[in-house]
């Protein structure tokens, strides 16, 4: 996701002066994102210079309004219409550090897993809060992202229990394997591995 | 007062090597109008918790109150008055009597306690009026959807003055929306001073509780109503 991108979405529903942009992304994202004015100043300069919106005269109270140009519903129909990817995505730290734990000798890595899942388990707790408040707070657009943090902390809450799982399964393998003889010829490929 | 008490309690099945520990030393608090969920694993520990909390159960050790009575102080019959009274169940196949009306369904445990059938049959509508359902009192649950089914049996869970809800996976056959309709209306019952005992896989409808506490091996490995503990997993550090 790109503030400017936010900007120019915002700006679809006609011009706009920095504040009014301000007030209407965190209303539309139930100020999960926070942005600073400075940042969308900036953000305005910047969409000005790549000429995907233009200022309009300013109204009575002396604001500088922006409206888009055609290259800027262009460029925003681009946005809508190509797909988020992975790699737009920050890494996840979590997944990371669960991956080094697991080779990380003298770690309870159960114990890592229980601690991210109450964390995680709360988190989901609040978010169910929030959408258990009466009335039409951030109206659909805040519903929507709403959820989309319930279910990813959901999803997150999921996988958890999967790598518990796999961690007690390759603990319990480990436990069962047969000792290795030093003298043991490397085992031949198996037939399925070998196709 | 909590609603409900469990103090250190062991449940062990069989005896010497043969014994399996359901329950070990497990501490749990559900204070009046508080919904606490309870998750965990097959085979941690959370049908044994329902049972022995529902009276259906006795601990081998440790103490089990309800509204402050002590379960095992009680005759058999003691307890099949204090189930009756003060603990309604929901669970996740509904259990109606199929040939029974939704509030003769509702009025069916008053009923069974010698309540007459016009004030069973008042308190029932009113349970039912609690869930949304007056208007299909005289349904048979045969004519009713999953979710209304599952609405007519909180409204027998809570019809009287009980204290205590026993919730087994109430909305393990529901789809998610419906599910969490129910959630709603557990949350709704809480508000209203009763206390509920829920257990569930569902990550999404446990987080409609006040606290999550998560089961393992017949313990209370954590709550997450306890503060955090932030200090280092690394041995030696």
């Amino acid at each position: 996701m790109s503030i400017p991108h936010g900007l120019l979405a915002l700006l679809r529903h006609g011009p706009m002066y920095g504040y009014q942009l301000r007030a209407e992304f965190e209303h539309a994202t139930g100020s999960t994102w926070p942005l600073n004015i400075g940042q969308v100043y900036s953000t305005l300069t910047r969409l000005e210079r790549d000429g995907l919106i233009e200022p309009q005269a300013t109204d009575d109270e002396g604001r500088q309004r922006y409206a888009l140009t055609a290259a800027g519903v262009s460029t925003l129909g681009e946005w809508f219409a190509k797909p988020v990817t992975h790699a737009d995505r920050p890494r996840d730290e979590l997944a990371i550090k669960l991956a080094l734990a697991s080779t990380t000798p003298g770690l309870d890595v159960q114990a890592i897993v229980q601690t991210q899942r109450v964390a995680t388990m709360r988190r989901l707790q609040d978010l169910t809060r929030l959408k258990q408040e009466p009335g039409d707070v951030g109206g659909l657009a805040w519903s929507l992202v709403l959820d989309h943090l319930r279910f990813s902390a959901e999803a997150e809450l999921r996988w958890l229990d999967h790598c518990e799982g796999a961690l007690l399964k390759a603990a319990s393998a480990e436990r069962t394997r047969p000792p290795v003889l030093e003298d043991a010829a490397a085992p031949e490929p198996t037939e399925e591995r070998a196709r | 007062m909590n609603a409900l008490d469990l103090h250190q309690v062991d449940r062990i099945h069989g005896q010497g090597n043969a014994a399996v520990h359901a329950l070990r030393g497990l501490t749990i608090h559900v204070a009046a109008g508080e919904l606490v969920a309870v998750m965990g694993p097959s085979g941690s520990g959370k049908s044994t918790l329902l049972n022995l909390a529902g009276g259906l159960d006795r601990a081998t050790a440790g103490s089990v109150k309800v509204d402050g009575v002590e379960l095992g102080d009680l005759s058999p019959k003691e307890l099949a008055r204090l189930r009756r009274h003060k603990v309604g169940y929901v669970f996740q196949d509904l259990n109606l009597i199929p040939a029974l009306t939704a509030a003769e369904n509702v009025s069916l445990p008053l009923e069974l306690d010698g309540v007459r059938r016009r004030p069973a049959r008042a308190a029932a509508e009113a349970a039912l009026a609690e869930v949304g359902l007056v208007d299909l009192a005289d349904r048979l649950p045969a004519d009713m959807s999953g979710g209304q089914q599952q609405r007519v049996a909180i409204a027998r869970a809570v019809v009287g003055d009980r204290s205590l809800i026993l919730a087994d996976e109430p909305t393990g056959a529901l789809d998610s929306e419906t599910g969490e309709q129910v959630m709603r209306l557990l949350r709704d019952r809480c508000a209203a001073g009763v206390a509920t005992l829920l257990v569930t896989h569902d990550a999404a409808h446990a987080a409609w509780a006040d606290r999550i506490v998560f089961l393992r091996d017949g313990a209370a490995v954590d709550d997450t109503g306890a503060r955090p503990v932030a200090e280092s997993l690394l041995t030696g550090a």
